[in-house]
């Protein structure tokens, strides 16, 4: 029934002289989007909008579920398409969508056409008065409500006329591409993948690193963590992802410093790192799924003091979430069921029964001296060996 | 160099299992229940089958049911036994270090108002028969007992059991789960008062999927699965002629040359044993002389969590199970460990070797000196 979609976007019409900056990525996104789709598709910008024609047959479920995950659209419109051949054949097809898309009649409606090839022989109001009183004809169920009406039935005139009464709701956000980019700290929990998505839908390209700390962490703790970067990429695009082993550097840790210091210095050591690769990469920021006290590395103190070793920015977009709220937003982006497998990550293995939970800086940078003698050389050789994968949603 | 020491788990198919599988899939490809050439092609690959694998346990072949492994053997014998004797009593008895294939059809049966009674074990996890011999009442309709235990390797006294069964209640039947005793042991289930056994292909170097239950004649049993009636209408559904075809070489295999096999099992397991004798840190579950199974060794390590310790040894190309699957957001417990009593800092350091025939005396001294090397070097870095 419908073959092409009207892509409406709502906060990126306004960005004035950028604005096709804006447009173009948004394309470049529903191009991604839809790639994995079969079937082929000529994707147009127009007047404020973007127009997506299926040249062939197409499955609709699957693409209007992938349009759903592009940042920057703020409604899909499913739309069908006929040929021009007079007004009563136009009639006729729109009481034919009328017929199929809605079982049940009782409901109130408006007709709201738009011509953009003003060469139609009837001006709007007119088709739209016509087209109104043929719709009440055909089904007796049916009122007019010109002010709040259930069903607003859309009628563009173009090469081919466009009938559609349906806005379902996109993302919202901006497209991917147009922020920059940022470099995920992801680990195999439930926050990281939903801070990445939430950065995403600001329009930020993301890359991710995640920490490997073979044997205590397993080769299926990684592919998690590959898999969990394969969900967030079908709303981010294509994610380097990079692995680094940090197994020497936490034992050195566990061996020289207060243990329950740990995963603080720890997480130091993983921001050094992350940053390293995210001025490698271009990156203007480092991102986390950190929310105040949520553990003891996350209280206010521990955040200071990850934070001192950072020189970017740290984005924090749940920092002020419940978990409960951040497992909601993972259901719904689909990360939660990858998430909560049961493989150890880093951070879970070496953790202190007690650890600091107001560190203090002048403690935990005195404990830092003690690895002064290998720690830059294993640092450097993590950032060496790490290893670089490419992970695409339709992979 | 690599050692494969996870055979309770799962072994390698056998060569001749395998080619004869991919015979019955590809080219004598009928269904053994069609009337033509092609459907009798089918058909006497599962007459070999049954023929060898009877030959092994001296049963009739009338008296074996094909399934897809382990598992549906063993819920067909205790739901099957127990929707078919459900007039005569509603009361079962198991122990309490069975498989998961037999505890949770029992906790089912529990929620449909049966009564099941779990006998205890002792360190080495061992039933007792006074506690049997009580348990067993005139309301008793099944009793399931493992012959051996897949997570230490104790043997259970199944003669002795069947013994007590039949003296205290003649009707109650007695089914063994004899999964990972099945090719270890020679098995006489008639001899020794068993009406039912379960066994699985891939745990004897056939293939996954397939299985059998042996029941002996005239045992009262209700199927699990209805349809065209196959299998004398306790099993329908076409049978897997290729599972079928590779599980009756492997069960020939398995007792070719036997007691060569059960003694190079033993010898792997001792030597594993004796190398490790004077480690302070290592403590071996359950009995270790030959009264348990040649096969499996349960080895709980001071100081070193088990998914460490296993993906320590894999990186070396050394492959065990962990003792009980657990992590740090799952704490499932081990219901054998905890039955036999292993104190609650093993339960999460404990690691399952097992070895086939196949398995030589260098790769047991290889893993003995790669354990000497990683736990003291893994047991620094524990949690606090």
């Amino acid at each position: 029934m419908f073959k092409a979609f009207l892509i409406k976007y709502g906060e990126i019409g306004i960005k004035g002289k950028n604005r096709h900056l804006f447009e173009d990525a948004l394309v470049r996104q529903i191009k991604y989007a839809l790639k994995p789709v079969e079937g082929e598709f000529l994707i147009s910008k127009e007047q404020g909008r973007i127009y997506i024609e299926a040249l062939t047959e197409y499955d609709y479920d699957e693409a209007l579920e992938n349009l759903k995950h592009v940042f920057g659209i703020v409604g899909i419109c499913p739309v069908m398409l006929t040929e021009d051949e007079g007004f009563d054949k136009l009639a006729e097809d729109v009481i034919n969508y009328l017929d199929k898309r809605y079982l049940d009649k009782h409901m109130t409606f408006k007709v709201n056409t738009r011509r953009a090839r003003k060469s139609y022989p009837m001006p709007s109001m007119e088709v739209n008065a016509a087209l109104g009183e043929k719709i009440l004809n055909a089904f007796p169920d049916m009122t007019v409500d010109v002010h709040n009406p259930d069903v607003l039935v859309n009628v563009e005139i173009r090469g081919k006329i466009n009938i559609y009464s349906d806005i379902i709701p996109g993302p919202g956000g901006m497209p991917v591409g147009t922020n920059g980019k940022g470099m995920l700290l992801l680990s195999g929990g439930i926050d990281s993948p939903v801070a990445g998505y939430m950065i995403a839908k600001r329009g930020v390209k993301i890359d991710a690193v995640y920490f490997h700390a073979p044997p205590y962490t397993s080769e299926r703790a990684k592919q998690k963590v590959v898999d969990l970067a394969r969900i967030v990429s079908k709303y981010t695009g294509p994610i380097y992802l990079k692995v680094v082993n940090f197994t020497d550097i936490q034992m050195y840790i566990y061996e020289k410093c207060p243990h329950d210091e740990l995963t603080i210095i720890m997480r130091r050591y993983m921001m050094r790192i992350a940053e390293y690769f995210a001025r490698e990469t271009e990156s203007l920021g480092l991102i986390t799924g950190e929310s105040i006290g949520q553990v003891a590395s996350q209280t206010m103190q521990s955040l200071a003091s990850t934070d001192e070793v950072c020189t970017m920015p740290v984005y924090r977009p749940l920092i002020g979430f419940d978990k409960q709220e951040i497992i909601e937003l993972s259901k719904k982006i689909g990360t939660f069921e990858t998430s909560i497998l049961p493989y150890e990550d880093c951070c879970t293995i070496f953790v202190a029964k007690h650890p600091v939970t107001k560190p203090s800086l002048k403690v935990i940078r005195r404990s830092e001296t003690h690895l002064k003698e290998q720690i830059d050389e294993m640092v450097k050789t993590a950032i060496e060996t790490a290893e670089t994968i490419i992970v695409k949603a339709d992979d | 160099m690599e050692a494969y020491f996870d055979n309770s788990s799962t072994t390698r198919c056998s060569q001749e299992a395998k080619e004869l599988m991919l015979r019955a899939l590809a080219e004598d490809y009928g269904n053994p229940s069609s009337l033509h050439g092609k459907g009798m092609e089918a058909e006497s690959y599962i007459r070999d089958a049954k023929a060898k694998i009877s030959k092994t346990m001296k049963v009739r072949e009338s008296e074996l049911i094909f399934t897809s492994g382990g598992t549906e053997s063993n819920n067909l014998a205790i739901l099957g036994a127990a929707m078919a004797n459900k007039r005569s009593g509603m009361h079962l008895v198991t122990t309490k270090v069975e498989h998961p294939a037999v505890s949770s059809p029992m906790k089912f049966l529990e929620e449909q108002g049966f009564t099941v009674t779990y006998l205890d074990v002792d360190q080495d996890g061992i039933i007792s028969l006074e506690e049997l011999k009580n348990a067993v009442t005139d309301e008793t309709i099944l009793v399931s007992i493992m012959y051996v235990n897949n997570e230490i390797g104790a043997v259970e006294p199944i003669a002795e059991a069947a013994q007590i069964i039949k003296k205290k209640n003649p009707g109650a039947l007695f089914h063994v789960d004899a999964i990972q005793a099945y090719g270890k042991y020679v098995i006489y289930p008639a001899k020794l008062g068993i009406d039912m056994l379960s066994v699985s292909g891939h745990k004897i170097h056939g293939p996954k999927g397939i299985g059998f239950l042996y029941v002996k004649e005239k045992t009262k049993l209700k199927p699990l699965i209805y349809g065209g009636g196959q299998q004398k209408n306790m099993r329908s559904g076409t049978e897997n002629v290729p599972g079928i075809a590779g599980l009756g070489q492997a069960a020939q295999e398995a007792y070719h040359g036997f007691p060569d096999k059960q003694e190079q099992l033993y010898r792997l397991k001792e030597a594993f044993i004796q190398g490790l004798k004077d480690q302070e840190w290592a403590h071996i579950n359950g009995k270790t002389g030959r009264e348990s199974a040649p096969h499996i060794v349960s080895l709980s390590v001071d100081g070193v969590r088990s998914e460490v310790l296993l993906h320590a040894l894999e990186d070396r190309g050394i492959y065990v199970s962990a003792g009980s699957a657990c992590a740090s957001n799952k704490p499932a417990k081990s219901a054998t460990l905890l039955a036999i009593g292993v104190s609650r800092e093993y339960l999460d350091s404990t690691v399952r070797i097992s070895f086939c025939p196949g398995n030589t005396l260098e790769e047991v001294e290889y893993c003995v000196a790669n354990l000497k090397e990683l736990v003291p070097m893994l047991a620094k870095y524990t949690r606090h």
